[in-house]
């Protein structure tokens, strides 16, 4: 199947947007050619602003847009956008429940060689601990193109976190992307083996690993959560009550994002599934290639078979 | 000779500002003190405001970035008719809309929410790049303090306000050369700041900040195309003697006798 990076799914979907909506403006920091704003700034010279290398002021320039009635989408790599300038996105964004849309790109590991530097392994927690903020997390360009158009109708902060790479695209063309639904992409029937609630670029790894266990006999169901707030619980809680063991799969830290999110759903609804999570284990990244570090850090299908294996012991 | 309506409606600011900040036991009087001729100048005379229509598309902004100045700005909206004078006693109270610092959803004629330092300089770049971009007349205006200008987006918000040309912004920095820790030159000295405006691509001009004539001046001026930054000369604390030029009044409220004080001081000026 076709690759495609979710970022050039960004670009081309904002341009898009250009043409839609006249009160859309973008915002980005010295990165259009890696987060693809580029696209826009092209079509839309005039409704394109460059801040320069100073994410902080990114962030609080888009505030005083969304506050004057424009639809700000501020980009650069998600370690700037709501690493560098949390504070200014919670204050004058977040506080404010500013409609501004943080497009960030380069999440996670996947970023490759650049390196722990370079790759957020905490934004979603960030961005998760901000009242209002809606966060979606794409798994494929397609997906990416929904959550933007999505993210334009939503009044409010939004975050959409954009990994690098070219990926293979999972989602149908005519697939519905409905925000804050969780979207079952396997069922594993009525009493499931395994539950796995994926993320972003985990969620093709959840899919392989699906059926791999299905090749051994195994039932299980397979949940994408593009939205990780508002968290669809009720849909996880159902799927998770039924199944004997349960994991979670995201290219973030374990702490705070996806994986957290499904404990505190699993926890607070009294299901005692076996559950595991996989995610980055309180460390930071490193350089290489994108693909080695997944499986450096455990973050692919075999890791998940593995910890499944271990859960049904 | 500024005219009468400012003049007194500086005294009633200042008086309102100690019954507040004495009533709630808390907040910041010295800055607030400071920053009371830039404000009355703001919303009386330079910029355009319409309390019954606090929201009303073009108006002019105004951005309060020392947002810890709260009761100078919540004193003079009321002076204005945004809201009833006798809510100010309300001040930082559980389930009043006068927040400790400025909320924008709460407190009609509040344009930005504020208080987290150098986020309201930055905001208003983006609200004059939004008055540029949609053709629109307004200005904005941002109050600053002097320690505020310590904070590093300060200066990124400053880049790109002379970088886009924005004629329609203005810094008004409340130049009280105090902070909590102390002098401003000892804490972290910030050094010439109309130099520094100057040299990020700022129109400025330095003034005398109890003066409401010289801050309307110059804030008339044209600027040749460039954003403006006013360096306000001021006092913390001004029109109380026993706080003005003390740092320790920077976020200390008075005690009822020293309100009492205060206001007996505020009385007599208005008298003179």
């Amino acid at each position: 199947m076709a690759k495609k990076a979710l970022r050039v799914a960004y670009g081309e979907t904002l341009a898009e947007l250009g043409a839609e909506n006249e009160k859309i403006v973008v915002l980005d920091a010295d990165l259009s050619n890696a987060t693809m704003t580029k696209y826009f700034k092209e079509k839309y010279p005039e409704r394109f602003f460059n801040m320069g290398i100073a994410e902080a002021n990114l962030m609080g320039v888009a505030a005083g847009l969304a506050h004057s009635g424009y639809i700000p989408f501020a980009s650069t790599f998600a370690i700037f956008g709501a690493g560098r300038a949390y504070e200014i996105v919670r204050n004058a964004i977040g506080y404010t429940h500013a409609n501004v849309k943080l497009a960030l790109t380069h999440s996670g590991i996947s970023v490759g060689e650049d390196g722990g530097s370079h790759q957020s392994i905490e934004d979603i927690a960030l961005m998760r601990e901000i009242p209002g903020m809606t966060i979606f997390v794409p798994c494929d360009a397609v997906q990416t193109a929904r959550a933007v158009r999505a993210a334009a109708e939503i009044s409010g902060p939004v975050y959409i976190r954009i990994a690098r790479p070219a990926v293979e695209t999972i989602t149908g063309e005519d697939a519905v992307f409905e925000p804050g639904k969780a979207l079952i992409l396997r069922d594993g029937g009525e009493s499931p083996d395994l539950c796995i609630v994926a993320t972003g670029l985990l969620v093709r790894e959840a899919l392989a690993a699906a059926e791999a266990l299905a090749a051994e006999g195994k039932r299980v169901s397979v949940v994408d959560i593009h939205t990780i707030k508002p968290f669809d619980g009720e849909t996880v809680a159902r799927l998770c009550a039924a199944s004997r063991a349960v994991i979670s799969a995201e290219e973030h830290s374990v702490f705070g994002g996806l994986g957290s999110a499904v404990a505190e759903t699993l926890a607070e609804a009294g299901i005692c599934a076996a559950f595991g999570r996989i995610g980055i284990l309180d460390k930071f990244g490193q350089s290489g290639d994108p693909d080695e570090l997944f499986d450096l850090y455990r973050l692919n299908a075999g890791a998940i078979i593995g910890k499944y294996r271990e859960l049904a012991k | 000779m500024p005219d009468k309506t400012m003049l007194s409606a500086a005294v009633e600011a200042r008086k309102d500002i100690i019954k507040m900040t004495a009533a709630a036991k808390s907040g910041h009087p010295g800055g607030s003190l400071s920053a009371v001729e830039i404000l009355v100048a703001l919303y009386y005379g330079a910029a355009k405001t319409d309390p019954s229509k606090p929201g009303w598309e073009e108006r002019d902004r105004i951005v309060l970035s020392k947002g810890h100045a709260a009761p100078v700005l919540y004193a003079v909206l009321a002076g204005k008719g945004f809201f009833p004078r006798g809510d100010l006693l309300t001040l930082r109270k559980t389930g009043s809309y006068l927040q400790g610092h400025p909320d924008m959803h709460k407190v009609p004629g509040v344009d930005m929410s504020t208080g987290s330092l150098g986020q309201g300089a930055s905001v208003s770049v983006g609200m004059a790049i939004a008055g540029k971009r949609a053709e629109k007349p307004y200005k904005v205006f941002a109050v600053l303090g002097d320690g505020e200008l310590q904070e590093g987006l300060v200066w990124e918000a400053a880049m790109a306000a002379a970088h886009y040309r924005l004629d329609n912004l203005s810094f008004i920095i409340d130049n009280n050369g105090l902070q909590i820790d102390g002098r401003n030159s000892d804490v972290m000295d910030v050094g010439d700041v109309a130099e520094k405006f100057r040299a990020f691509g700022f129109y400025t001009a330095g003034v005398d900040g109890h003066n409401t004539d010289r801050i309307l001046e110059a804030l008339a001026r044209d600027t040749g195309g460039k954003p403006r930054c006013i360096v306000a000369k001021t006092t913390k604390g001004k029109g109380v003697s026993f706080m003005e030029n003390q740092a320790g009044w920077h976020g200390k409220a008075p005690s009822a006798a020293e309100a009492e004080k205060a206001l007996a001081e505020l009385e007599a000026y208005e008298i003179g």
